[in-house]
């Protein structure tokens, strides 16, 4: 009978040198994506809707609160009722900045329209006309 | 007479803690992405200062008081019924632009709520009327 050779085990090994370049890889995703969270705004309990799209880019949105009695806030800035001209100046330096702005309106569901409105009618003269409501989701039934 | 040659140690950048640093700023960036996206019901408002006039067929009003009732072309409605009003209206005229008249102190909420049906609705024609004082 053969004599069979005894194979040679070699030890198993995981290949760690190119874990940095895997991880690097991973981190430099993550960075590019982060957007980070700039301001706080208000609180305010937003409505739930069934109808809701996702805003695709968080680069090109820009946000104003109106909360309970209507207050309303942009970049963290409170602006008063009777100085609203105020949003639209501040809303068209950014439409002009970005054209693709989306203004993502997160008011609470106690607010009266006639604030809505009256935001409605400064973006229309900042010409920032892409607004989306904010709200949950709720499905009716 | 003899100089010993002296020996130069070779150099390094210790490499081996590098995966622990890189990892340690990926957790970082981790945690501070929000995947959460901004979720909401979109429309695209009028330019201003740009008024249609719309003929009478092709309007439908709904007017919603400060109380949160609806009324769709006069009469009276319940608002999870919007829906399948609108779309019936919608596939008859396909051009129909459904025009929301708030009250002034008209809760969002509602206003939402009804938006929120004429989407489900299909409607992609919506106009939004300054409140009544």
């Amino acid at each position: 009978m053969k004599k069979f050779k005894k194979k040679v085990s070699s030890e198993p090994k995981i290949p760690t040198a190119s874990l940095p370049d895997i991880i690097f890889l991973l981190l430099i995703f993550f960075m590019v994506t982060t957007v980070l969270k700039r301001y706080t705004g208000l609180q305010v309990a937003l409505p739930s809707a069934e109808a809701i799209e996702k805003l695709e880019s968080r680069r090109h949105i820009s946000y104003i609160w109106i909360g309970p009695g209507g207050r309303i806030s942009i970049d963290d800035k409170i602006v008063t009722k009777d100085r609203i001209n105020l949003v639209g100046a501040l809303m068209y330096d950014k439409r002009s900045a970005d054209p693709q702005l989306v203004v993502s309106l997160k008011i609470d569901k106690e607010v009266e329209m006639q604030n809505v409105t009256g935001i409605h009618e400064q973006l229309r003269r900042a010409d920032a006309l892409r607004v989306n409501y904010a709200t949950l989701f709720r499905k009716t039934n | 007479m003899l100089v010993e040659k002296r020996k130069t140690p070779d150099a390094e950048i210790p490499t081996s803690s590098l995966a622990d640093i890189v990892f340690l700023l990926l957790i970082f960036f981790l945690v501070t992405t929000t995947i959460n996206t901004d979720k909401g019901i979109s429309l695209q408002l009028p330019a201003s200062g740009q008024t249609k006039t719309v003929p009478k067929k092709n309007l439908c009003n709904l007017l919603i008081n400060d109380f949160g009732d609806v009324l769709l072309q006069g009469e009276p409605i319940q608002v999870p019924y919007i829906q399948n009003e609108i779309r019936k209206r919608v596939q008859e005229n396909p051009n129909l632009i459904i025009s929301i008249k708030t009250g002034k102190k008209t809760a969002y909420g509602i206003f939402i709520q009804v938006m929120d049906q004429l989407k489900l609705a299909e409607a992609k024609r919506i106009s939004i009327a300054e409140p009544e004082s």
